[in-house]
């Protein structure tokens, strides 16, 4: 139904009516294909496999186990007493008991190295719900935030739809890796003041999706003191943090507020969710930290439109209270992950096919701008098309990602089984094959 | 200081309005029959606490429902990847089932038309920024839930024009409040995008009647605009009248265009679940259903809550038996309350529906202003040590009324509630302003009998629809 163009009888807002809620971008495209045509290991095996999902599906044992030992806590007893209190519970303040856990956890996964209060987390029914909550509140309509490209497609919508805000991108290449220059960060500044747009913070995504890989410490630096010097808000969104192959190689923006004594962090506010690293995507778990006392009381205010679930918060505030548990699961967490990219990265190798060095997230971020028939956005999409129709894969273009170089591709790989995997290898596999014979 | 956005540094969160300066009230000193007796007995919170043993009794037989159980937890997985913002199909079938059991299958509701929400406060501001741009308004009769302040205007940035009801006629919605409102919006330079409609409603406890909603249905097709029915109170109708509800009214002989037809509903009030966030945008028209359920991904319900409540409202025995001894709880605790009330001169609007109570104290004031009722207001919150909410919070027009909510406490701190205005009235008798030759307030003494059959209200508060025999007059025993 292509109802947004067209102008119904009775009137919509103009927010209804515009596309800003970016779902005809191709990365939504790809789902149709597999929606359509899913792969199933015994009944479809010719089926789309979906790689254009950023789901962790590596770890649901660990949980599972969880439940089943902690079955009465986790519920509301044996008789229910605890529904009551439980189902009544809609202060935004949320559970402190969760609020308390979320802090240890988002502490174990920094391995100590930054502490969190647990009054300064702000609950929301997602990421998404955060990332458009803290726009609404760092930024009037038509001011700018600045967002280092490739991004994840839904900050298109998340940051801009509803709130009016623009996204000025600040460009990465892979001369140096993708990260974020100085020169870069000016540039874009730049940009949006001769567009006449008003810059009122950075959003930086670490580990960074679509790229797989953590930003470096000197990084993180040059972008606060940027950010200090123009007197602008910082938005980290660091959903992927417990997802980081190996403890030590991601390094929050809490930490270097930590080492900086704290000094201009009233700018800073971090992103948090469990949709990725426990992989509890349905059930909506979002949350703000921010080190500036007016923002959380506004965004805690907003949260009315968006809370979590008291059943949920119930639930997760006792598994995550349980350190035994969440010690246990990030470390095996990011075993399995690490082990998952090396197998991708191996296979892709074998085949001929180069990806960016990733430390962290559910995918891998894709070189194939050798195979393209012209290197453009055009070429890019047309490759894409072939690798979704013929190989039957959905992985995400790098265009939808706002890339300024093509022929790059996100491939999930956290989002299915082992065998899954081998087969999306092998059809990669047998596509190298069939171009190398192609050429020769 | 680096500087946050005119949204945020507004008072658009709508937090300094009395409605919840009576909270902080309460929140210092929250009433406990054995460690704070003297505590402030909360009355503003409208919530729906008589019927936690019924779900109680179902979770124990049906532990599947939780993914915590042992039973439950082989679905552990799927629920928590399941992030569709369609919503789980069996959680739609069952709340669309829901909603047409509450209108007794008078209607059939589509569950390809429910699209999620967080709660019916993100409901409301999802179909707002839906329907109207910044600046345009929403016309809304009067007296109405203070949160609509915030959550239809703060981020949407949408005006509100009232539509002044009065007391005169029991607070109908007329169709010449409803043009008059219109004009003023249009004199002011306000698009008029939308008609609100509470109904049963809010703070009055009242449902509308067929005429008033035929003729709210007609003006809105004659303007083109939208008509959004918060219904979120529609299976706490108590008593007769039975509820109509909009869906209802555009199945009859009426001319209407459905694309202007939006239903917002949640479960935190005629289910008492309020914690679990389940608000519901119901619309007609396919494009706000096609937008809003894109929307709905800043504010999904947990899987985990979709399906416990899809196992819940799956269950037609429980729905069914819900449902009316809901209705039988509701009922027998207002009319407790109502009568206590009237034994000792308090009457309410005549109402059969919602968790509180409209309760008259006009006569109460010192004088007719809004600086009389706050007088008031402060002293049945300190003196009394009762937070109701006082009629301005709700923009009423009139000074002198009270939403006291009644549902959300047990029958013994209902007495403890009843017993403290028994001895501020007792004090106060008084200082009462005569208002008629017959209340011979001098020598009254109040009867504390439970004659439960004798219900009297206040002069002027009759309902035309009230099926109880009232008296015109205040009757004191002497």
């Amino acid at each position: 139904m292509a109802i947004e163009n067209e102008q119904p009888a009775v009137g919509l807002s103009k927010v209804a009516v515009s596309e800003t809620h970016g779902e005809d971008s191709p990365y939504f495209a790809g789902w149709k294909a597999y929606d359509e045509n899913p792969y199933d290991e015994s009944s479809n095996q010719s089926g789309v496999i979906q790689m254009g999902l950023a789901e962790n599906q590596v770890s649901f044992d660990l949980l599972e186990k969880y439940l089943e030992e902690h079955s009465e806590a986790s519920s509301w007893g044996i008789g229910a007493p605890g529904f009551r209190e439980n189902a009544l519970f809609q202060d935004y303040h949320g559970l402190k008991s969760f609020r308390q856990a979320m802090a240890n956890f988002m502490e174990q996964i920094r391995g100590g190295r930054a502490k969190f209060d647990p009054d300064r987390i702000v609950l929301t029914a997602g990421a998404t719900a955060a990332n458009e909550l803290l726009t609404f509140i760092l930024a009037d309509p038509g001011d700018a935030l600045l967002v280092p490209t490739p991004y994840y497609p839904g900050l298109d919508r998340d940051l801009r739809w509803r709130t009016g805000v623009k996204i000025v991108p600040i460009h990465c290449d892979s001369s140096n890796n993708f990260q974020v220059t100085p020169e870069a960060l000016e540039a874009a500044y730049e940009c949006a003041e001769s567009m006449n747009l008003k810059v009122r913070g950075v959003l930086i995504t670490n580990p960074s999706n679509p790229l797989g890989a953590t930003i470096q410490r000197s990084v993180l630096e040059e972008i606060l003191e940027f950010v200090t010097r123009k007197n602008i808000h910082l938005v980290s969104d660091e959903i992927y943090s417990g997802s980081t192959f190996s403890s030590s190689e991601f390094i929050s923006i809490a930490e270097i507020l930590e080492a900086h004594d704290y000094k201009n962090s009233e700018r800073v506010h971090i992103v948090y969710s469990l949709s990725k690293d426990l992989g509890l995507p349905g059930f909506r778990v979002g949350t703000i930290y921010s080190y500036n006392d007016k923002v959380v009381t506004t965004a805690r205010r907003m949260s009315s439109f968006t809370l979590i679930s008291s059943q949920t918060q119930h639930l997760l505030a006792c598994m995550l209270s349980n350190k035994e548990f969440t010690e246990n699961y990030i470390k095996t967490n990011r075993e399995s992950l690490r082990k998952r990219y090396e197998m991708i990265i191996k296979g892709l190798k074998n085949a001929g096919i180069e990806c960016l060095k990733g430390n962290a997230g559910l995918f891998c971020w894709m070189n194939l701008s050798p195979l393209l028939e012209e290197s453009t956005r055009e070429g890019e999409l047309a490759l894409w098309k072939v690798i979704l129709n013929e190989v039957r894969l959905n992985i995400s273009p790098g265009s939808s990602c706002h890339c300024s170089e093509p022929g790059w591709f996100r491939v999930c790989f956290a989002n299915m089984s082992e065998q899954t995997l081998e087969v999306a290898l092998e059809r990669i596999h047998k596509l190298m094959e069939q171009r190398k014979s192609k050429e020769t | 200081m680096v500087a946050m956005s005119k949204i945020a540094t507004g008072n658009g969160h709508g937090e300094n309005s009395p409605y919840f300066d009576g909270w902080k009230a309460y929140e210092t000193n929250p009433f406990h029959p054995t460690e704070r007796p003297n505590g402030v007995i909360q009355m503003g919170l409208a919530e729906n606490q008589l019927c936690f043993d019924f779900f109680q009794k179902w979770l124990m037989k049906h532990p599947e429902a939780s993914l915590c159980s042992p039973e439950g937890v082989r679905k552990f997985k799927e629920t928590a990847l399941f992030q569709d913002y369609h919503g789980m199909p069996e959680f739609r079938k069952a709340v669309a089932k829901f909603m047409g059991k509450v209108r007794g299958d008078r209607v059939k509701f589509d569950p390809d038309r429910i699209v999620m929400s967080g709660g019916a406060t993100g409901a409301h501001e999802m179909v707002t920024f839906c329907l109207a741009d910044p600046g345009e308004a929403f016309l809304v009769p009067t007296p109405y839930y203070p949160g609509f302040d915030r959550d239809l205007r703060w981020r949407t940035r949408v005006e509100l024009v009232p539509v002044d009801c009065e007391s005169s006629n029991n607070f109908k919605i007329t169709r010449t409040a409803l043009e008059a409102a219109y004009e003023q919006a249009q004199a002011a330079n306000l698009r008029v995008k939308g008609l609100l409609i509470t109904n049963p409603s809010n703070p009055l406890g009242t449902i509308l009647d067929r005429e008033t909603l035929k003729s709210i249905v007609s003006f809105i097709n004659e303007k083109n605009i939208h008509l959004i029915g918060d219904e979120i109170y529609s299976a706490t109708v108590f008593m007769e009248p039975e509820f109509v509800s909009i869906s209802e009214i555009i199945e009859e002989d009426i001319e209407c265009n459905r694309d202007l037809i939006h239903i917002v509903y949640s479960l935190s009030k005629d289910m008492g679940l309020p914690g679990f966030r389940v608000g519901i945008v119901y619309s007609y028209n396919d494009a706000v259903v096609s937008c809003a359920r894109k929307m709905s991904s800043f504010g999904l319900v947990s899987s985990q809550t979709q399906h416990l409540i899809a196992s819940m409202l799956s269950d037609d025995d429980f729905v069914e038996s819900f449902i009316v001894e809901s209705k039988e709880r509701l009922f027998k605790r207002h009319k407790y309350f109502t009568w206590s009330l009237s034994q000792v001169g308090i009457g309410s609007l005549q109402s059969n529906a919602g968790l509180f109570i409209w309760m008259d104290l006009r006569k109460l004031l010192k004088e007719k202003t809004f600086k009389a009722e706050m007088d008031l207001w402060q002293v049945i919150i300190k003196e009394v040590k009762l937070n109701v909410s006082p009629g301005s919070s709700f923009h009423c027009q009139e000074p002198g009324w009270f939403r006291v909510c009644f549902a959300n406490m047990d029958d013994n701190t209902v007495e403890v509630a009843l017993m403290r205005i028994r001895t501020f009235m007792l004090k106060n008798n008084e200082a009462m302003v005569p208002r008629s030759k017959l209340c011979r307030r001098s020598s009254l003494k109040l009867s504390l009998s439970r004659r439960k059959d004798d219900f009297i209200t206040s002069p002027g508060i009759m309902s035309p629809h009230s099926p109880l025999p009232t008296s015109p007059l205040v009757r004191a025993r002497t």
